[in-house]
């Protein structure tokens, strides 16, 4: 492995980040649209849930961020170490989320989130060592 | 309306909970078995499809995937991401009492930390109600 610039590093990091908020927010804001699965697949069956969501716009760039968030991970591991890189963008991807869902979800995050985010994180990174 | 969870929900929470992690540990089980794969041989990937580690793991994913969107379509983004976060707890400890492995002090730490923030949210309601929001809105 190369040596990579801090820069680097963080730039990779930080786009792991920020392409799995927007795939989580993404795909949560889609479902919220959908509606509850549990009726939709009651009332349409299985089949029905799985069209339902799959038809949905949103949903399926929410899947795409996803997957460019994977493919980022990929590219960050083959220069920064897992031991960093794993850790380091899930907790950014906890805090994020959090802050995320609040500005576009409207989610009611109140002090009781915020510190499951904080603790999750803090978690996240303890375990990794 | 206070937004607690049926038992039926809290089933999938769980299932959320445990195919994500049972799933990685099946697929990392399943690729020691196959070996490294590099860009020079990654027809090896394919080969990994037959593997039956590698096959159940993927099952596990899906199912976890299923259950992730299921869980998001009556509960906020941020009361089910911390659920997701105690799969990282489940394969610690996994670790631990199967595959016999050292948890350090730092690690117990982390553990306890995550298993902290995921009692915080599940005490407080699932859903935010919106005043705009029509609560049996179905997709057509």
């Amino acid at each position: 492995m190369t040596p990579t610039s801090t820069f680097e590093t963080w730039a990779t990091i930080l786009t792991v980040a920020v392409t799995a908020i927007a795939g989580d927010v993404l795909t949560a804001g889609a479902m919220r649209r959908i509606g509850d699965l549990d009726i939709i697949r009651a009332k349409s069956g299985l089949s029905g849930a799985i069209k339902a969501v799959v038809s949905s716009p949103l949903f399926m760039l929410g899947v795409l961020c996803m997957a460019l968030s994977f493919f980022s991970l990929l590219f960050t591991l083959s220069k920064v170490d897992v031991s960093l890189a794993a850790p380091a963008s899930a907790s950014l991807t906890f805090i994020g989320n959090a802050a995320a869902a609040k500005f576009f979800l409207h989610e009611n995050v109140d002090h009781r989130r915020w510190f499951a985010a904080i603790f999750v994180c803090a978690g996240v990174v303890l375990l990794s060592r | 309306m206070k937004h607690t969870l049926t038992p039926q929900r809290y089933l999938i929470l769980l299932a959320v909970m445990l195919t994500a992690s049972v799933g990685d540990t099946l697929l990392s089980h399943g690729m020691s078995q196959v070996g490294p794969v590099s860009l020079h041989n990654l027809p090896l990937l394919f080969i990994a499809l037959r593997n039956p580690w590698i096959i159940t793991g993927i099952l596990c994913l899906l199912g976890f995937f299923a259950s992730y969107l299921t869980a998001l379509s009556w509960a906020d983004l941020t009361f089910v991401l911390p659920s997701t976060a105690f799969g990282y707890v489940v394969v610690a400890l996994l670790g631990h009492f199967w595959q016999h492995e050292h948890v350090s002090l730092a690690r117990w730490l982390g553990i306890l930390l995550i298993v902290c923030g995921v009692g915080f949210v599940a005490n407080g309601p699932s859903l935010t109600e919106h005043a705009h929001q029509q609560p049996t809105e179905v997709a057509e």
